[in-house]
């Protein structure tokens, strides 16, 4: 059949027809002589390459160019990052496959990748054959999502090519896919069949993996399975091969966050940002906020004034609620630390960011530290796991603060990983709605630090990231699913100090973290802090842009799908506390 | 005379191959080579050597520390071996994992004797690939 992707929609693609050919592989290798030999190996495979040298700027050009590469290659041993963490990262920010490399066969070796969710893991030195074979992941991958119901963020271009890849190597019609494709309609579940390829993918928002957490809960941790889990959510069209993997990346993250525990350094107070970058220290803890964004200017928060914006500062008790495994609330304040009164509040509560998710409840010290962005809203404790007790307490609204929105670009050191803060939400919109219903809101900035959320009724909850789909963030009004993706940040820390510092009024929590970024979901706030933030230019409260082009690539704190256009300061609430892991 | 460079260097390049100096990845590397990468081996091969320069360096300053930091030495060796592993540079390999097994039993006399062990057959390689790709040339 030599129908072609052209005549089906009107749509054309270079890659349509020829697939595998055009696939687009990330290839990360410290090594350069690898690096070259490999970029030429899937060349002449008909690929499209992109090399990198580093587990970091290979996690920033995913970030960058969402959806702009369909596998991922990687070496175990990079420099600056462990390469099963970059493959955790890469599984759950982006869900793409991932093949590891080594020059080390040893079993446990290879038994650890494929348990971080490497769909190959391949010894050097590696032939041509081998590398042939890797679009069959690809593949695969997305047979697994199609059969995903949920939210169909139908990729045109996606659908096209893999359907035309399937149709080469199945044999299947296209006539579903024409179907499909009447009105370049894309979204929507018409295309539950598997053979539809199309990139479905359930997006676990705010909501939905709150749901799940309490399902989890209340199982029982220890009895849990995805089953009983589907059962007690009872959302109607989650398979539940989701909850599977969900479940899975949620308890590698669980293990992961536990592990990590173990290592911290000191992470109060304000360190260099470069400290907390260790892949050792606890992510969520808040370390080192120090570096945070700089001159986030705290002029450019018109909040309620008063409220100030807090920056986590290093000494603050954040750091002492750190709460190992899950914990969730500081130590001190059981309120959730967005919430009304910010001010209040923010003196009061600690943020307690855990590794796990936690709230941040960030003392609220004038700070300058660009704030994320806030969100405020209700929270809904999260419960991940049994010794969790979330505390937040949804403000009930007595000053809503705005939440500070935050989007811009936080230029960051280099060195450090930036954190994306994309944010959102307006202060009406969260008055508005002070609870529930508050759409998540989160903000994607590049900064190192936390930004700490709008006092408004939301708590922030850190958390590890990574919901599957991770995508931009984006400020969305009414986004009623956004995916976190929290990793270890530096939390802002104190004010002033280092360039970086973010400055959040009205509540906004900073919390600085170690190496993982942190994703707090308050209800509308959101923020990353992400260690080595620094410089965080300014925040423009008011300014909804999505934060772009921060050189050094960082975790998306947030992210929305990414067919939202962030529009307005609106943000959208995090209803929930988040987590993704 | 052509003809004659041709031969000479398929003779050095099978004698290398036979000696253990190179094995088969070094031919996968030709094979990549093509008319968009003319010099595609010689290129490689010279990332190699600047790499193993830096390894080299840095392994020679870790064994003067005291005390030895074993751990890194066996992480800046692994890095060479897998480096080496890139050309298919075989008997540097195999002295890179005699090196790390030296490490592992906290021998440092062992590693410093290796460590001039795969120093030479570094050397002799790299003269060796050089006097190739002159004839290649």
């Amino acid at each position: 059949m030599m129908e072609n992707s052209k005549t089906i929609a009107g749509f054309s693609s270079p890659r349509t027809d020829i697939f595998p050919a055009g696939l687009r592989v990330l290839v990360v290798d410290d090594d350069p002589t690898w690096l070259k030999i490999l970029e030429k190996m899937l060349k002449k495979c008909s690929y499209e390459v992109t090399t990198c040298g580093l587990a970091r700027e290979a996690l920033y050009l995913l970030r960058e160019r969402k959806d702009g590469f369909d596998i991922v290659i990687s070496d175990v041993n990079m420099p600056d990052m462990d390469g099963f963490k970059l493959l955790e990262h890469v599984g759950l920010e982006m869900d793409l496959p991932v093949i590891m490399m080594s020059v080390d066969g040893e079993t446990s070796r290879v038994m650890k990748g494929v348990q971080h969710g490497a769909c190959d893991y391949l010894l050097k030195p590696i032939r041509m054959k081998e590398l042939r074979n890797i679009w069959q992941h690809v593949l695969r991958k997305k047979m697994q999502e199609a059969r995903d119901v949920g939210n169909h963020e139908l990729d045109q271009y996606d659908e096209m090519w893999m359907l035309n890849g399937v149709e080469r190597l199945s044999g299947k019609k296209r006539k579903d896919f024409e179907n499909k494709h009447d009105e370049k309609e894309m979204s929507d579940s018409r295309c539950v069949d598997s053979s539809s390829m199309k990139k479905a993918r359930v997006v676990w928002t705010v909501d939905l993996h709150q749901k799940f957490v309490k399902a989890v809960n209340q199982i029982g941790f220890d009895k849990v399975g995805p089953k009983k889990i589907l059962d007690l959510m009872g959302i109607p069209w989650l398979t539940r091969e989701n909850v599977a993997s969900h479940l899975q990346k949620y308890r590698l993250y669980l293990t992961r966050l536990q592990k990590e525990d173990e290592v911290k350094a000191s992470f109060c107070g304000m360190k260099h940002p470069d400290v907390s970058c260790k892949e050792t220290s606890s992510s969520l803890s808040l370390q080192n906020p120090v570096d945070v964004c700089t001159d986030v200017t705290k002029d450019k928060y018109s909040g309620d004034s008063g409220d100030k914006a807090i920056v986590q500062n290093g000494k603050s008790n954040i750091y002492e609620s750190k709460v190992k495994g899950v914990v969730l609330m500081p130590v001190t304040e059981p309120r959730s630390v967005v919430g009304d009164n910010f001010d209040s509040q923010v003196a009061g509560s600690k943020i307690g960011l855990t590794e796990s998710f936690g709230l941040v409840n960030t003392d609220v010290e004038s700070a300058n530290l660009p704030i994320p962005y806030c969100s405020t809203g209700e929270a809904p404790q999260p419960q991940y796991k049994q010794d969790f007790k979330p505390h937040f307490q949804s403000a009930n609204g007595s000053s809503h603060q705005p939440l500070p929105v935050v989007s811009h670009q936080i230029p960051v050191d280099r060195t450090q990983a930036t954190c994306f803060l994309n944010h959102i939400p307006s202060r009406e919109e969260r008055n508005r709605h002070p609870d529930a219903e508050n759409k998540p809101s989160f903000f994607k900035s590049k900064c190192g630090v936390v930004g700490n959320f709008s006092p408004i009724e939301s708590t922030v909850n850190l958390f590890q990231p990574v919901s599957q789909q991770q995508r931009n963030v984006h400020i969305l009004e009414q986004m009623p699913s956004t995916t976190w993706s929290a990793r270890s940040c530096n939390v802002v820390n104190g004010p002033q100090s280092s360039p970086g510092n973010l400055s959040l009024r009205s509540g906004s929590m900073v919390a600085s973290v170690g190496e993982d970024v942190c994703g707090a979901s308050i209800q509308g706030e959101c923020f990353l802090a992400n260690n080595g933030l620094r410089n965080i230019e300014q925040f423009d409260y008011n300014d909804p842009q999505p934060i772009s082009g921060v050189p050094t690539c960082l975790y998306d704190t947030l992210r929305f799908d990414y067919e939202y256009p962030i529009d307005s300061l609106e943000g959208i609430v995090m209803d929930q506390g988040l987590f993704i892991v | 005379m052509e003809n004659q460079k041709k031969r000479q260097a398929a003779y050095m390049k099978r004698s290398l191959l036979d000696q253990g100096y190179l094995d088969e990845q070094f031919i996968h590397l030709e094979e990549l080579q093509d008319d968009a990468n003319p010099n595609f081996v010689e290129e490689v091969v010279k990332l190699y050597y600047t790499d193993s320069a830096r390894f080299i360096r840095n392994i020679e300053l870790a064994l003067e520390n005291a005390p030895c930091d074993f751990t890194r030495l066996d992480n800046l060796m692994y890095q060479f071996k897998g480096s080496s592993s890139s050309i298919g540079a075989r008997r540097v390999q195999r002295q890179c994992s005699q090196f790390q097994e030296y490490c592992n039993a906290k021998n440092i006399e062992g590693c410093k004797n290796i460590f001039q062990g795969v120093k030479h057959e570094y050397a002799t390689l790299k003269t060796k690939l050089e006097a190739y790709f002159q004839m290649e040339r």
